[in-house]
């Protein structure tokens, strides 16, 4: 973990024609600078590599249909554990026709599955339609007696002479949906010259065109006349029916019969084949599937890349401007000769660093345990380049202060258990890669989790509460015993008394004070609220204090840092100042109570508050002094306290207007060098120091001086300064008062729980009871976690988040910088991935 | 043989994990009733009777924290059970997704 962001460059690369793809990719499996964008005004689809982008998206748009296709048949993609490079430009066309040819292939075998099965359910329907139908010829036994005279070529319907008019026949299936309508308009239209009967087909089809499943019905309708014929044809067609050939009769039906049974079976067979063969198709596709995915990836991110870069005609090579680490530059230099080696090119490229106006963005390295804590201080905002970083910080006093809120040994163990699978488990998780939001969030978080449940178990054995119990440890400090035998009480005291007090005066009741937390005998005191809440309120001050201090001294070193020294002496000093003269006093009081006043003397003990707001109103003369020497040193405190507000009011500004005009009227030139001198430089280099014209607007103008000094503005900016920090500091103590309430709030939830679930278990005392100890103790097991582990943690959690972000936070960061993002393959999100297909 | 899978992965390990938390937690607890501990008072169900009506004090009260300890080992030892069927049903999760990919 680092102390403040690390110092970046401003670099120029010179990549040669031939190798700046190799260049690239080198950088990108690296993931070490930034790019700059050189052409920002151009749109696009103006850009260099266009078409080499366009290449891409074709081949990624192959990749995904083939995805989808391995999906859909079930095949698992294998992922390898390396990513491979991007291919070399003349790999790239390699790749583009074995996936074009793979398309083709594809798409051809889907059309003739598909041609297949249309032809497969019209071979089925019929024989279904030969089979029913075959049941009404023989149920109406008059049509035998009419021999077949001529067949009508249109519908395939048979005609038979009877009366002088021609009966003909239409047989087909419809959906049985339609039938009804059907057989209505039918009536409708042909007037009763026809005649209709249908029966279900038992097995459900499936309708290719819509790709539902649905019962049909089989149909046969027998007509006179031609004209009826016709009519009936186009009725059929206007539903959709498949009309199929009716057989003229009973031989000429099985020889149908028998020859679409055998064409059935040859094309099942043929059906079988074809799946087989894509699915072998899909196999050999779906070994090699990743690592073009990866390709393409990359190949398309270093093609934006290259959008990126000028082009310097003159020169026959790509200028690229990128953002470096300079602790970084030597692995630079490094892979562009290394890319410059794979590409062979002539003259290898090269780096050349450039003096930058622009503020570098922030670059804080962090490892998988520090990145956590990194992520929630950036999530209030990521720090100004070379800030103090309060992250390192965080590590501990976030935990501590969850802890503080949550203090509970049982909860602390559980959770802490919890992280530990997860961290223990890390390996195989990040393999998973789950979609779920929640779980991941949690995941990224185990290591805080993992802290914030050690801690708890510390401070569930200071409060001493596990689960609401106290656990008795070393043995309590007050013995009632001696109570009695001193002749205190007796039986007879018991009997007449519902609640009775001990007496730490009397001799063997107070044994000194319990060795590590809170002693267990408070939790059967009827009073124990009183004395944890004064003891919290307190503690909470206490470190609520301390860590406000804390942050305050941290702008000591950020002050320094961007050499605005004065500032030490007119922010630092009196900021400080007033918050130890009044809140640091009011610490030394209550340590200063707890030392000088024991268990003996607890009935004489006297107000820390009202000897607090006398000091401010300055009356008190009527109150025993807690020390001598109390009323001077407090009036001397509350002068220091109050002379450093206007100092810190006014002094910035007069300064800054004193430096502006040239500083005890000296000669203009050698004002005009001091107020160089004072203005926000950064230590960029060494070797810029002496650029006297550049130096001067350099990075990170804190306050941008000279050119215009604006008083007024200077005066506003610091009065909303002083006001924010002068009461701030007051509402800010008050705001660790949550750390006390939160405890509270935890304390008081787990000892309902448990008096109102865990209790019930325990009140049957015979065998029996066991029925109900079991399932109470799982409901206590399951609410413990929701209500105390879940929503609780959470809000420990977010309060000591906002304890941090504004009350610590708002004495010394700023956090209105940007942030590092390298140019990393690894860092690109992979389309596919989100869609679930990889 | 049917298959004797009744619960899915989820529910099979929060089914180990509260079997391993109670197996801990009640066996704790039934130290700690048998031991008397005092903290533990309010759990204990006696009624005024116990107190006032007893022939040789603490005796009544001193049964009663047994019979609850007894009842926290049982049911520590109910929830062994139950953790080695949630057990049983995590193996069969595990071979039926083997099977299935």
């Amino acid at each position: 973990m680092v102390f403040r962001s690390e110092e970046m460059c401003l670099a120029q690369l010179f990549l040669q024609s031939g190798s700046e793809y190799d260049c690239i990719s080198e950088l990108g499996e690296l993931g070490l600078v930034e790019f700059r964008d050189l052409n920002p005004s151009v749109s696009s689809f103006q850009r260099r590599f266009v078409s080499e982008i366009k290449r891409c998206e074709e081949m990624e748009r192959i990749l995904g249909y083939l995805l989808r296709e391995i999906h859909k048949a079930r095949i698992a993609v294998p992922e390898e554990d390396e990513s491979p490079l991007a291919p070399p430009p003349r790999q790239v066309l390699e790749i583009m026709e074995q996936l074009q040819r793979l398309e083709m292939e594809l798409s051809e075998v889907a059309k003739n599955k598909e041609k297949l099965q249309r032809n497969l359910l019209e071979l089925t329907e019929y024989t279904h339609m030969l089979k029913i139908t075959q049941t009404f010829i023989h149920s109406r036994s008059r049509y035998e007696e009419f021999p077949t005279m001529e067949t009508d070529s249109a519908g395939g319907c048979t005609g038979m002479q009877r009366l002088g008019a021609k009966l003909g026949f239409i047989s087909g299936l419809i959906q049985r949906v339609k039938v009804e309508a059907f057989e209505r308009m039918l009536w409708r239209v042909c007037k009763g010259y026809t005649i209709l009967s249908y029966a279900e087909v038992d097995e459900s089809l499936t309708d290719l065109d819509t790709g539902e499943i649905g019962k049909s019905v089989v149909f046969l309708i027998s007509f006179w006349g031609d004209q009826i014929g016709q009519k009936v044809q186009k009725i059929c067609d206007c539903y959709h029916c498949h009309l199929y050939p009716h057989p003229e009769n009973d031989e000429e039906r099985a020889d149908v019969l028998d020859s679409l049974r055998t064409r059935i079976q040859d094309l099942n067979n043929v059906l079988h084949r074809t799946e087989d063969y894509l699915r072998q198709v899909l196999q050999k596709a779906s070994e090699s599937a990743f690592s073009w995915v990866v390709q393409v990836k990359k190949m398309k991110a270093i093609y934006h890349i290259l959008n990126l870069c000028s082009f310097d005609v003159t020169n026959k090579c790509l200028i690229a401007e990128v953002w470096c680490p300079i602790s970084d530059l030597a692995k630079l230099r490094g892979a562009l000769e290394e890319g410059s080696r794979k590409g062979d090119a002539t003259v290898p490229s090269f780096v050349n660093r450039i003096p930058c106006t622009d503020t570098p963005p922030t670059l804080l390295r962090s490892n998988k345990f520090t990145s956590g804590f990194q992520s929630i201080v950036e999530a209030y905002g990521v720090g100004d380049y070379r800030e103090v970083s309060p992250a390192p910080y965080t590590i501990i006093t976030f935990p501590f202060l969850f802890a503080v809120m949550f203090g509970d040994l049982g909860h602390g163990i559980v959770m802490s258990l919890f992280a530990l699978w997860m961290v223990l488990t890390e390996k195989k998780q990040n393999k998973k890669r789950s979609n779920n939001e929640i779980w991941t969030t949690f995941f990224n978080g185990r290591y805080i989790i993992l802290m914030m449940g050690l801690f708890s178990v510390y401070t569930g054995l200071i409060y001493n509460d596990c689960f609401s119990k106290s656990l008795n440890i070393f043995g309590s400090g007050w013995s009632i015993k001696a109570m009695f035998t001193n002749q205190q009480w007796t039986n007879k005291t018991l009997q007449n008394n519902a609640l009775l007090t001990m007496d730490p005066n009397v001799s063997g009741v107070f044994n000194g004070p319990y060795p590590f937390g809170i002693d267990p005998i408070w939790n059967m005191a009827v009073n124990r609220l009183s004395f944890l809440n004064s003891y919290k309120m307190k503690m909470s001050v206490i470190v609520g204090v301390i860590h406000m201090s804390f942050g305050v001294v941290l702008s000591v070193f950020n002050h320094l840092h961007f050499k605005q020294k004065f500032n030490v002496y007119l922010l630092f000093l009196p900021e400080l100042l007033f918050l130890l003269c009044l809140f640091g006093y009011l610490v030394f009081m209550i340590f200063y109570k707890w030392l000088a006043f024991s268990a003996r003397e607890s009935n004489r003990a006297p107000s820390i508050l009202i000897h607090f707001i006398n000091m401010f109103i300055m009356q008190g003369k009527d109150i025993t002094p807690l020390y001598p020497g109390q009323t001077g040193l407090q009036i001397f405190l509350l002068l220091v306290a109050m002379l450093s507000v206007p100092v810190l009011l006014l002094g910035k500004p007069l300064y800054l207007y004193w430096l502006y005009r040239g500083g005890k009227g000296l000669r203009r030139r050698r004002g005009y060098e001091r107020v160089r001198r004072a203005s926000e430089d950064n230590s960029i280099t060494p070797s810029y120091d002496d650029d006297e014209e550049e130096g001067f607007d350099e990075v990170s103008n804190r306050e941008p001086l000279p050119k215009q000094f604006d008083f007024a503005d200077v005066c506003l900016h610091q009065a909303i300064h002083t006001i924010e920090f002068c009461l701030g500091c007051i509402s800010n103590t008050a705001s660790y008062l949550r750390l006390w309430a939160l405890s509270l709030a935890h304390a008081q939830l787990s000892e309902v729980l448990w008096a109102m679930v865990m209790r019930l278990g325990f009140k049957i005392t015979t065998k029996v009871g066991v029925v109900f100890l079991v399932p109470v103790f799982g409901l206590f097991a399951t609410l413990t976690v929701s209500i105390l582990l879940v929503m609780e943690g959470l809000s420990a959690f977010l309060h000591a988040l906002r304890l941090h972000w504004v009350e610590f936070q708002n004495k010394f960061y700023h956090g209105t910088g940007v942030k590092f993002v390298p140019f990393d393959f690894s860092l690109l999100p992979s389309v596919f991935e989100q869609e679930g297909l990889l | 043989m049917p298959s004797l899978l009744f619960c899915g992965p989820k529910m099979a390990a929060c089914g180990i994990v509260i079997s391993i938390w109670g197996v801990i937690m009640l066996a704790m607890l039934g130290i700690f009733f048998s031991a008397k501990s005092a903290v533990l008072i309010e759990d204990v169900p006696f009624t005024e009777e116990d107190i006032t009506k007893d022939q040789n004090p603490p005796q009544n009260i001193y049964s009663l924290y047994n019979q609850v300890g007894i009842n926290c080992f049982i049911a520590a030892a109910v929830y062994v059970a139950v953790g080695a069927v949630s057990l049983c049903q995590v193996r069969l999760n595990k071979r039926q997704e083997y099977m299935v990919t």
